[in-house]
């Protein structure tokens, strides 16, 4: 998908975490978070994993994870691009390429 | 990915314990408290410009979280919305339970609802028929069609009334001893044990009155209610106590399914216990007081 | 050398008679010498012990480089005493080598972290650190690794002589001029005062600092004159909204009412649980809330307590007041509530930390504990608890009594969720171990209750009451199934800190924190 607009979902909360998504040249991702030492390879595999799936090739992205689960994670990705895409309302592809 | 078991239309549900889908802190394991049900809310808990990311986040918790054995249901927006056919997709997609449908007035909105589901369950190749339905009764018109509504479907597993739009509707408060609603709460469970179907009183507000709440949910089990919607997870106990059967309850049915069942074994077509005629719907009823001692964990018998 | 919990403890620490690790009452029975302090004499009748400044008290108390100091907590993250003083010693006399010997660094010491990063603060001892103390021991800044000691094991290193304490600075509420204190009666109180009497006695020079003079004398005391050198009074000992909330909140997070409430039932189904019993807990949400539902136990079984012990909330003292608690032993005080019921009732009474958990003396009252209640950051599959490093490998946190009650009681519940954010609390091994697995019988989460495999005699009773257990292993497993199998750590070689058990013994150490950097 092309990174039209800037777009953030998620929230500060406790296991939760804040993806904030924006146009750019190749993939640049900004991790922070609570519990990088031990998680900090997972969770960049799991933001990765689901820009991939998305097929996210230009975009700057911004992760503030507050100990979100993977499953968090996937859902914040993906609801901030596709809201830069203007197409998080309705008929998004579940079990399809939101899996 | 999490395959959860064909939904039971007649499972218990003693309690349905309301979630806001857009918190991942309260979704992620709502189970353990150990309510019957839990409700996903996609409705008046997500504010109106986060209700994409609830359904991004509730796809994920319906696919990934092991709820075990209880039962996930969803709150989808009402029909007056532009956002609840999207709930509708995500929640079959997900293999949620079943969907409660808000403001429910009259047959022809289940109707609505029931035809999204049936093209949803289509879509995304999930059995048919699979996906159960709900109706929350909020209004006057709501309860007046009760009856119509609940046999709408042969998805309904029941319906529930929804005390704070009713109230407003009523021009009424909230009152001890419930008699701003008495009639409403007696209508609709006339209509829910006519089609068979189970009827469940609404949620308490105030979660710090458990005086008020305590009464309320002994009246609720009085007048016949299968169980009640609640909103915080220290309301469960005292739902599950009261309407668990009690021990004389327990010893007499154990003492008709035992002699029915002999009976029954034995081809003998008319049930006596104790030289009296059982009719059939008591040795129903008496099966289900033992699944439900069962359920609260007060039955140890063998049966 | 691997030690009695598996820890591998570097040789070079093995110095002056130090032992790893062996079990539980390892040095029972032994004999030792205790150490005594060097005092000045005042034998020439005084007037007043007043000094006009900081500076002057420190002085008279013959402050000098390379000296240890000490100073007690009871004021919590409200304390402005200890930063006070620490400033004098450094900026105003340039002092250095410094040694701090603390009940606990927190925010409120900050200032300290500048002064261990410029090497003027040389060594800590401490029962807890947190904020940014932590992240500066973490980061190898102290010249020799800081000692992490329980409630218990600091009076002990203190009379043993491992600590030898030059200067106790102890904040006071009101003190009068000769030095008789106590945490009652001023502008700003804490209650008891069971973390700094003992330091009073075992000093070379003890100074009081307090914002309220009272006339002589300040009667009963916690501190008595004898053992005071120097009396100061400063404007403000304390910012009271940080040193005690006016009384510890009980949760009504219902995960952790739900654990508190399978606390109590724990406790009711095994067989101390008797009129007589005595009782310990934590001030962290679930702990306290267990005092509620005990009540209810106590009412229905109609019993109560012989005594609670340790650190002392309003729960516990309302309890006493309706008659359920026969004595209230009180180390510390975490609301301002129980800080004023100290004496009020006769039988509500300050301990000191010694009486309360030091294994060298004759008998703490740790040893007459039934129950204790405790949490942890982590606790592994061999039930050890780490209470002092967080999921990043940092210093923040803090033993307290958590070691000497779980080892002196019959009965040491941990409750904790199974996990925290993302972190697995349940895990394969714990960062660092602050209290050995034999040490702790049961723990309750919201995923479920498991029993020590030690403790078949608690399994039996639980089994008999119908309250559901598993194993640590399972609930280890479901909290990796939710939240992933966490990353090893990676460490340096240097030591930061050294986890002595409540022996004296070395329980673990804390390596310096490797920065995090992802693998490309």
């Amino acid at each position: 998908m092309l990174i039209k607009n800037s777009a953030v979902a998620g929230t500060l909360e406790s296991s939760d975490a804040q993806v904030t998504i924006e146009p750019g040249n190749g993939l640049e991702l900004n991790i922070q978070s609570s519990v990088l030492n031990q998680y900090g390879r997972q969770i960049k595999a799991a933001v990765l994993e689901t820009l991939n799936r998305l097929e996210v090739t230009n975009a700057k992205v911004t992760v503030i994870d507050k100990g979100a689960l993977d499953c968090t994670l996937k859902a914040r990705v993906e609801c901030a691009v596709y809201r830069s895409c203007d197409q998080s309302a309705s008929n998004i592809p579940w079990g399809g390429i939101i899996k | 990915m999490i395959q959860r078991p064909k939904p039971d239309k007649k499972r218990l549900r003693r309690t349905m314990m309301f979630m806001n889908s857009q918190k991942p802190g309260l979704i992620k394991d709502a189970y353990i408290y150990g309510s019957d049900s839990i409700i996903l809310d996609l409705e008046d808990a997500v504010a109106e410009n986060q209700k994409d990311a609830a359904r991004f986040s509730l796809y994920h918790a319906l696919k990934n979280i092991d709820y075990g054995d209880t039962e996930v249901l969803v709150r989808i927006n009402g029909l007056d919305t532009p956002h609840w056919q999207e709930d509708v997709r995500v929640c079959v997609a997900g293999g949620a339970d079943g969907i409660r449908i808000a403001k429910c007035e009259n047959a022809e909105m289940v109707h609505q609802v029931e035809e999204a589901v049936l093209a949803a369950e289509r879509e995304f190749g999930v059995e048919e028929g699979r996906t159960l339905l709900m109706a929350a009764l909020e209004s006057p018109m709501g309860i007046m069609n009760a009856y119509d509504i609940v046999t709408a479907s042969d998805r309904m597993l029941g319906c529930a009334i929804s005390g704070g739009d009713f109230r407003k509707s009523m021009h009424v408060q909230i009152q001890r001893g419930g008699v701003e609603m008495m009639v409403a709460r007696g209508q609709m469970l006339l209509a829910a044990r006519a089609a068979g179907v189970q009827c469940f009183d609404t949620m308490f507000p105030n979660i710090d009155d458990m005086e008020g709440f305590q009464a309320e949910v002994i009246q609720n089990h009085q007048m016949g209610f299968d169980g009640k919607s609640i909103v915080n997870p220290k309301q469960i106990a005292f739902v599950h106590e009261t309407f668990a059967p009690t021990e004389k309850e327990i010893v007499y049915a154990e003492k008709l399914v035992r002699g029915c069942q002999a009976q029954a074994d034995a081809g003998i077509g008319v049930y006596t216990v104790d030289g009296k005629m059982v009719d059939i719907p008591f040795f129903e009823d008496a099966k289900r007081i033992i699944a439900l001692a069962k359920a609260c964990g007060v039955y140890h018998g063998d049966l | 050398m691997i030690n009695a919990v598996g820890r591998d403890i570097p040789d070079y620490l093995l110095t002056d008679g130090r032992e790893v690790y062996q079990g539980r009452n390892y040095k029972d029975g032994q004999y030792i010498k205790k150490a005594s302090p060097t005092v000045k004499r005042g034998e020439k009748p005084m007037e007043s012990k007043i000094c006009e400044t900081i500076r002057e008290a420190c002085e008279r108390c013959g402050a000098h480089d390379g000296m240890t100091f000490s100073f007690h907590t009871e004021f919590r993250d409200g304390d402005y005493v200890a930063a006070m003083v620490c400033k004098v010693l450094v900026e105003e006399m340039g002092l250095k080598d410094l040694h701090v010997a603390a009940t606990s660094l927190g925010s409120a010491q900050d200032i300290f972290a500048d002064y261990m990063e410029r090497g003027i603060i040389i060594e800590a001892q401490t029962s807890g650190v947190r904020g940014r103390i932590g992240e500066v021991i973490s980061a190898g800044k102290l010249k020799k690794p800081a000692i992490i000691r329980s409630h218990g094991g600091r009076p002990r290193a203190v009379e043993a002589g491992e600590v030898h304490i030059d200067i106790a600075f102890l904040a006071a509420a009101t003190s009068d001029s000769c030095g008789n204190a106590k945490g009652q009666g001023g502008k700003n109180n804490c209650g008891s005062m069971g973390f700094a009497n003992h330091d009073a006695r075992y000093a070379d020079h003890t100074v009081i600092i307090t914002d309220t003079l009272v006339p002589f004398p300040n009667l009963p005391s916690s501190i008595s004159c004898i053992d005071v050198d120097a009396v100061c009074v400063v404007d403000a000992i304390g910012d009271p909204k940080k040193i005690a909330t006016k009384e510890a909140r009980m949760t009504d997070n219902p995960r952790e009412l739900m654990m508190a409430q399978n606390v109590a039932n724990v406790i009711v189904a095994t067989p101390y649980f008797k009129d007589g019993f005595s009782f310990q807990t934590g001030v962290g949400g679930p702990s306290l809330a267990v005092n509620r539902f005990l009540e209810e136990h106590m009412k229905k079984a109609g019993i109560k307590m012989s005594f609670a012990l340790g650190g002392t909330s309003s729960a516990i003292c309302a309890l006493q007041d309706k008659g359920y608690v026969d004595y209230i032993l009180d180390t510390q005080d975490f609301d301002q509530g129980a800080a004023a019921h100290l004496f009020s009732n006769p039988h509500h009474i300050e301990i000191d930390l010694s009486e309360y958990a030091n294994a060298a003396n004759k008998g703490a009252y740790v040893n007459k504990l039934d129950y204790v209640v405790l949490s942890a950051l982590e606790i592994d599959t061999k039930f050890n608890v780490n209470v002092i490093t967080g999921s990043d490998g940092v210093l923040r946190g803090a033993p307290g009594g958590h070691p000497d009650t779980a080892a002196g009681s019959k009965c040491c519940i941990i409750v904790t969720p199974l996990t925290r954010g993302r972190m697995a609390t349940v895990c394969k091994d714990v960062v660092t171990v602050t209290t050995p697995g034999e040490c702790v019988d049961v723990l309750v989460t919201d995923y479920g209750i498991a029993v020590n495999p030690a403790r078949q005699d608690i399994i039996e009773c639980l089994n008999k009451a119908g309250i559901k257990h598993v194993t640590i292993e399972s609930l280890q497993e479901k909290a990796y199934s939710l939240v992933g199998e966490p990353d090893l750590l990676e460490w340096e070689d240097k030591v930061v800190a050294i986890v002595e058990a409540r022996d004296g013994t070395i329980l673990d150490v804390v390596r310096q924190v490797k920065p995090y950097e992802y693998e490309d």
